[in-house]
């Protein structure tokens, strides 16, 4: 069984988000940079399917030169190697440009699964996972929470509105994890050293043969016109209750449109 | 305002580790911030922690015995290993205590002064968490001079007999093997003693104000019968269990630390977020003076840490530079945290906060592991020539 996860690195959930006025595009050296959450969940799926039966999983995320670290860090989970998707031109992709630049990394290299978190924390527009089955012609099996693999066969109990649909599979296909799947394990210090070892593929646009004309912002198929900062958090009302609380509240809700 | 800077970048601090060491330290903080604090002041509160539950964890990330190479061990070098114990005491210094302990107490002496045999049979487990270890020197009467232990081991046959008692044994109720120290017809030796031999009983230590999360005992050897295997074959002095505690107070002084940063950010985060006289409590002068001096305490003790990471990784590190830096970060860890308490006014008393519950444990971290007056003594005799704690030789 051969995986590939596919990482993105964001900005620490935490940490307030900044866009550079220059172009929109996400500042990243604003905040710590981080393994996308869901993310980890993928890998820690995609081992324990390799645990129960034989196989390597190998992590793949297309991001500026710092995005090796968290190939390094998904890689000390336990993963066996990494390609890394790394080009100047590639700043300011749109989804569409990702998910093709993914595809094309992806494509003739034998991947029997191909996991994906469902939602990165900072675009968080959940399309990726989708674009790139499409791209590759293979089976969306994407937002489980439970994920089988039984001989080349796939099960997946993808999460509904309502509860959840058992939807099958052939292999190979592509899958995204919600984080109701598991639990993701710590990186063990044995793990964490031998990542540093782990064999890691550094790749430009030109060795998956890409032309730049496809990617980055310029190509983008929708444009950031302006942005506005978030407005300060205004002070709360205290409302101190001499009897008529009940009343004074009920008028708050009332200009808030809430009743 | 301007935002707050973390008192650790005021130093750099960051900029002296490398990347396989971060990495480690980002584990262990993580483990931490999710499995430890949300629940380690009930725990405190109860005396009693999931030991077993922690230790399968704690294993799986290799965190035991893991700056020992070979037998399931991860073979970090020295300085990833005080970070983990930073990193783990900044949650409680008893769960510290616990991988101390584990660590380089019991694993480190098996490793260090084991058979093959031994080491084959204890370190794998005891490396995976799925073996609890603890290690017997101090005695009601032989504290911070070991060498007038009581217990003892006489042959009988090939096997032996072990008699006596041991007082303040972490780990010693909930450990499958102690390790301990007796007087034997050859010096002092130390014998690998599993828990379930005949004869072998452990007593809780209750009503402690400190180190509530984490297992005290006193263990009893009524004419305990061991085969010859038992023994530890490497040594025969003191040298034995001196040179583990050395490892363990190596620990210590990197994991106090981390029980000073827990302190030290708890009380900056209060005092920016609570007002009096109409400003936060950190806009007084007075206020800031006694952050910028913890700061400075903390950051220090940190520098201080480091250096001596980088001697050990070099095997360069001297028993009376391990003295040099338990006495002075305990100290340090200990003058924060009671700084820091008072910050908190009221609140500073609750287990809601972290800091009292540090405050305590460094109590018991003061006192074990050398005691601070005997580390000064170890000090002044490296000054000065002269061992003030031993009989006057001139
Ligand atoms: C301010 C701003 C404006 C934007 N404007 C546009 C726009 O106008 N039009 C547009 O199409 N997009 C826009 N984007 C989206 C941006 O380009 C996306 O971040 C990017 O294309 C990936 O999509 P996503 O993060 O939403 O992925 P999602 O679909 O939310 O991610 C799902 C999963 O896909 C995988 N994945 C995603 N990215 C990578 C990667 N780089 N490497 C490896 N795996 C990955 C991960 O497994 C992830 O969990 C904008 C983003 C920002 C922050
Ligand atoms: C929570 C806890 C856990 C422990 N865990 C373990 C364990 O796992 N294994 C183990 O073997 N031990 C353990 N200990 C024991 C610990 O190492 C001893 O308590 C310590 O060595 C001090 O011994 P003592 O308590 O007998 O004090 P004493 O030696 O009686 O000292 C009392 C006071 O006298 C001072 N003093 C003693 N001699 C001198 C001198 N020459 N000059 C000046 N002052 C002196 C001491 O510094 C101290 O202030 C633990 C202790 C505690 C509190």
């Amino acid at each position: 069984m051969k995986i590939c996860v596919c990482v993105k690195q964001v900005p620490d959930s935490w940490a307030e988000k900044k866009l550079t006025a220059g172009d929109s595009t996400l500042d990243r050296a604003a905040a710590d940079r981080v393994v996308n959450e869901l993310d980890e969940y993928a890998v820690e799926e995609a081992l324990r399917i390799v645990e129960a039966g034989e196989g390597e999983v190998t992590i793949l995320s297309m991001g500026p030169d710092e995005a090796a670290d968290s190939v390094r860090k998904a890689i000390s989970m336990g993963a066996h190697a990494g390609i890394h998707i790394s080009d100047p031109a590639l700043h300011g992709s749109d989804a569409l440009a990702t998910s093709l630049v993914l595809a094309k990394a992806l494509e003739g290299r034998g991947f029997d699964l191909i996991m994906f978190g469902s939602e990165s924390t900072d675009a968080r527009m959940s399309v990726v996972p989708a674009m790139v089955s499409a791209r590759l012609g293979l089976p969306q099996m994407t937002f489980a929470n439970k994920v089988e693999v039984s001989g080349s066969n796939l099960t997946i109990h993808r999460v509904t509105d309502y509860g959840y649909d058992e939807v099958q599979s052939s292999l190979p296909a592509v899958v995204s994890v919600v984080e109701k799947t598991n639990e993701p394990r710590y990186p063990s210090f044995k793990n964490i050293m031998a990542a540093k070892k782990a064999p890691m593929e550094t790749l430009s646009l030109a060795d998956i043969g890409l032309d730049a004309a496809t990617v980055g912002l310029a190509n983008a198929w929708s444009e950031v016109k302006d942005f506005a900062e978030r407005p300060a958090k205004a002070k709360g009302t205290v409302i101190t209750d001499e009897g008529n609380g009940a009343e004074k509240i009920e008028e708050f809700l009332v200009t808030q449109k809430f009743i | 305002m301007a935002t707050p800077q973390h008192p650790f970048d005021l130093y750099a601090i960051d900029s002296l580790f490398n990347d396989e060491q971060l990495a480690m330290r980002d584990a262990v903080r993580k483990f931490v911030d999710d499995r430890i604090k949300p629940h380690v002041g009930q725990w405190f509160e109860d005396g009693e922690f999931p030991a077993r539950e922690l230790a399968k964890e704690i294993g799986q990330m290799g965190m035991f015995g893991m700056h020992l190479e070979g037998y399931g061990c991860a073979g970090t070098d020295a300085t990833s290993y005080g970070l983990a114990c930073l990193e783990l005491e900044a949650g409680d210094s008893g769960l510290r205590s616990f991988v101390s302990v584990q660590g380089s107490l019991a694993m480190f002496a098996i490793h260090k002064f084991g058979s093959e045999e031994q080491k084959q049979e204890w370190l794998p487990r005891m490396a995976a968490g799925e073996a609890i270890g603890c290690f017997g020197l101090t005695e009601s009467d032989a504290g911070s001079n070991p060498s007038e232990m009581r217990t003892n081991a006489k042959r009988d046959g090939d096997d032996w007999i072990l008699n006596g008692s041991k007082m303040w044994i972490t780990n010693g109720n909930i450990a499958d093997v102690a390790i301990v120290w007796a007087h034997t017809d050859n010096g002092i030796e130390g014998f690998v003693v599993p828990t379930n031999t005949p004869g072998f009983k452990a007593n809780l230590v209750k009503h402690k104000m400190s180190l509530r999360a984490s297992i005290t005992s006193e263990l009893v050897f009524d004419n305990v019968r061991l085969p010859a295997s038992a023994v530890l074959p490497e040594v025969q002095t003191l040298r034995g269990p001196l040179s583990c505690l050395s490892e363990a107070r190596f620990g210590i002084l990197f994991g106090v630390v981390g029980a000073a940063r827990d302190c030290l950010e708890t009380a900056i985060d209060y005092q920016l977020n609570r007002n009096q006289f109409n400003r936060p409590l950190a806009a007084f002068q007075l206020s800031q003076q006694k952050i910028a001096d913890m700061a400075i305490a903390t950051g220090n003790g940190m520098l201080l840490a480091a250096h001596l990471g980088k001697q050990k990784d070099q095997h360069l590190l001297r028993p009376e530079q391990v003295s040099v830096g338990k006495k002075n970060n305990v100290r340090m860890a200990l003058e924060v945290a009671r700084e820091s308490r008072s910050m908190l006014g009221g609140s500073g008393i609750t287990l809601e906060y972290p800091i009292i519950r540090h405050m305590n444990n460094l109590e018991s971290v003061y006192t074990y592991e050398g005691t601070n007056e005997i580390h000064t003594l170890v000090v002044g005799q490296a000054l000065t020539g002269i061992a003030a704690y031993a009989d006057y030789k001139a």
